[in-house]
């Protein structure tokens, strides 16, 4: 994986001091709050309920052994001895004290890691597919163009006070793990017959108040523009997104407003108009951060291993953890294996100082150093040797972080909530546990199959809840938390967004309702449809029936 | 009248302004002046045949490019932060230098904030006029702080893919 060079530990450390100062000129009153807010926000550092939120850049997911430690550290030193891994593969850190932020940046900063540009109107951390440099599915490692656009986007002087947030997700594989359809930049690599790589670009995607998936506004990209190509994508905005309404502000609004083709018309003009030259990577420097990724370590092996076979048939439980948590690897003999943080009764995304210090363990002693994060809110251990996975399994499972239930209906995605959110109307992850302890008994849920549970608690959907087979959505009335309830939503290749179910349910009526439509589901599914496949069969009329039966009857 | 900090060489420092900033409804007076971009439209070449320097302010939502046949005649192009969070003028900026090149003074005026030194700086301001009579040194603190930079933007600054290719 890409380690950070001189220049870049330079650039870390100056920000860090710059940002030192900063808080110095605050405490000292020298900048209003007013003034101070997008400089700490581009810091990664949020006013939240009940304290500051450190949020942690983990570009494109990929950390290092010493990285996980790091953080372990200073969740135990500076927090409460957790954290928490968002959707954008970020960790947020709930408990922080404002004195002590640039104390936990110099502490990042020595293993490379850092808050920038987490949070404020800017090019945001990057986020790439999570099996990346190890699913056979992919033409190159999309860390390689990730990192390109990290350099090229980190202080960038002319995008740093955009219209409104702006996020940016790559994949090179066909399947899309990384939802680049829910993206304000959604970047596709593809590989042609002469072997050269282009990029597919999608622009004004995004979930929020109002969501739209992305449109394609250019195919064939040769890679070697790419950022280029993006500087000309962001100019169109800063130039001409809205600035008057802080929810028409996203990008989507002015594609959505321009139209996609018109929006490309002028993307294509001012890319025509620019020096390309000028912005886009030398080859030398594409080849330099190509290395950097190159796969290193692996040895070869038998596309089978006797032990894990034997282990399989030995312990139910690791056969249903292989069943659920382990994705083929592109070598033989080795294996993509999720670390899931879906315990049933935690919090979604939850991880312990000890559990991250447990996973740098593992990354270091049977993964070539690597660990992932997802977007879903798990950890990945990308390089496992077949072999090795029973003693993986078991160092997991001693630490609660082996649930079977990868894209399983306790698998779920939530956002903080109102627990610490001050931008959320209801609690998030209580509903998250009521579901989880309902479908806790693992034979239940493997029989139900893939369905993917996704919690906002306010519009801003940071729990991607309209991309959710079931999207749940936390609303306020009259000051009691209500659910509203979507069916139907992908984030994957077949991207869809979800259908209103009918009126918001109170808190304790959410989790018997995804009850009545598993079973719904379960009675109605032909053959191996999954969840969202007999919901796109059969549209909404069965799920609405069975879960508004008892109020038709009071009516 | 607001000060001026100019900066140059990596140094920012205080400067006397010989412009006046002239209102749509004020008559223009003798002098080096700076007028909206409205009233250069309208009264432009007439000012410019005066023997004197003309300067032109342009507000967030106007386009840099409808001044592109004035600029070699432009002693000042003075770009507007309506708020320091609108990030429209660093655009503005970049085109001025580096599409039009732009040879004239970049002046950042309105809601000049200190802590946006490096970013305008590095888009092609060389002069500000700071809401907040904040003083050169601070500039040229808030200016210099980064050792390197990642991406070319319309300074000399070398970046750092440049820097590693040498190396």
């Amino acid at each position: 994986m890409y380690r950070y060079d001189d220049i870049d530990g330079d650039m870390l450390a100056d920000r860090a001091a710059e940002f030192r100062e900063q808080c110095r000129r605050r405490l000292a009153g020298e900048i209003t709050e007013d003034q101070f807010k997008p400089l700490r926000l581009m810091n990664g550092l949020y006013l939240q309920l009940h304290a500051y939120m450190l949020r942690i850049a983990i570009p494109y997911g990929t950390l290092n052994g010493a990285q996980l430690r790091a953080l372990a550290h200073v969740a135990r030193t500076w927090d409460k001895g957790y954290g928490h891994f968002t959707t954008r593969t970020n960790l947020q850190l709930h408990w922080i004290k404002l004195r002590d932020a640039p104390d936990i940046l110099d502490e990042l900063a020595k293993v490379g890691l850092h808050a920038i540009q987490t949070s404020g109107n800017c090019i945001r951390n990057l986020t790439a597919d999570p099996h990346a440099g190890a699913t056979a599915d992919e033409v190159d490692d999309p860390r390689i163009w990730a990192e390109a656009i990290r350099q090229w986007s980190t202080f960038h002087p002319e995008f740093s006070f955009l219209p409104r947030k702006f996020k940016i997700a790559v994949t090179a594989a066909r399947k899309d793990r990384a939802a680049i359809r829910v993206y304000d930049i959604g970047l596709r690599l593809h590989r042609g017959e002469a072997g050269e790589l282009s990029f597919e670009v999608l622009v004004g995607g995004g979930l929020g108040r109002t969501p739209y998936l992305g449109s394609t506004i250019r195919r064939g990209l040769p890679a070697r523009h790419l950022l280029s190509y993006l500087q000309a994508i962001l100019r169109v905005f800063n130039r001409h997104g809205r600035r008057d309404n802080l929810w028409k502000a996203r990008i989507k609004v002015l594609v959505a407003t321009l139209g996609a083709e018109e929006f490309a018309r002028q993307v294509e003009a001012e890319w025509e108009a620019s020096d390309k030259a000028a912005v886009d990577l030398p080859d030398t420097e594409l080849a330099r951060i190509r290395a950097a990724f190159a796969p290193t370590g692996f040895v070869t092996l038998p596309p089978v291993s006797a032990a894990f076979e034997a282990a399989k048939a030995a312990d139910s439980r690791f056969a249903r953890f292989a069943r659920h948590n382990i994705k083929p690897h592109k070598r033989p003999g080795y294996a993509i294996v999720d670390v899931s943080l879906k315990a049933p009764g935690e919090t979604p995304g939850d991880c312990s100082a000890d559990q991250m210090d447990l996973v740098a363990d593992l990354a270091e002693r049977f993964s070539l150093g690597e660990a992932r994060v997802a977007y879903e809110q798990n950890l990945i251990l990308p390089h496992v040797k077949l072999g090795d996975v029973p003693d993986v399994y078991r160092a997991l499972a001693g630490a609660g972080l082996a649930t079977p239930n990868i894209g399983l209906i306790s698998d779920i995605i939530a956002c903080p909530g109102l627990d610490y959110c001050a931008l959320a109307n209801a609690r998030a992850i209580p509903i998250a546990q009521a579901i989880a302890r309902r479908f806790a008994d693992p034979a239940l849920a493997e029989r139900i199959g893939e369905l993917k549970i996704k919690i906002s608690g306010c519009v801003n959907a940071c729990g991607h809840h309209h991309v959710g087979h079931i999207g749940i959505l936390g609303v306020d009335k009259k000051g009691e938390e209500f659910y509203q309830l979507t069916l139907g939503g992908s984030a994957d290749d077949a991207a869809s967004l979800g259908a209103v179910l009918g009126p918001a349910l109170p808190a304790d009526r959410v989790a018997p309702a995804i009850d009545q439509m598993v079973e719904v589901y379960l009675r109605e599914r032909r053959g191996p449809e999954r969840f969202l496949d007999t919901y796109r069969r059969t549209g909404l009329a069965p799920f609405k029936e069975a879960v508004y039966a008892d109020a038709h009857q009071v009516a | 009248m607001p000060t001026l900090i100019r900066w140059r060489d990596g140094v920012a420092s205080a400067a006397e302004d010989p412009f006046s900033r002239i209102d749509d409804d004020q008559a223009v007076p003798p002098g080096d002046v700076i007028v909206s971009l409205t009233r250069f439209h309208a009264e432009g070449d007439r000012l410019l045949g005066q023997r004197r320097q003309v300067g032109v302010r342009v507000a967030a939502a106007e386009a840099v490019e409808s001044l592109a046949y004035d600029l070699p005649r432009l002693a000042v192009v003075a770009l507007d932060f309506p708020k320091f969070r609108d990030g429209r003028p660093f655009s503005a900026a970049r085109v001025l230098r580096e599409r039009f090149a732009f040879a004239g003074e970049v002046r950042a005026v309105g809601d000049v904030f200190v802590e946006q030194a490096r970013f305008m700086i590095r888009c092609g301001f060389d002069a500000f006029e700071p809401a907040d009579a904040t003083a050169p040194e601070q500039w040229t603190a808030a200016g210099g702080r980064f050792r390197h930079v990642y991406q070319r933007a319309a300074d000399d600054r070398v970046p750092a893919f440049a820097h590693r290719g040498e190396a």
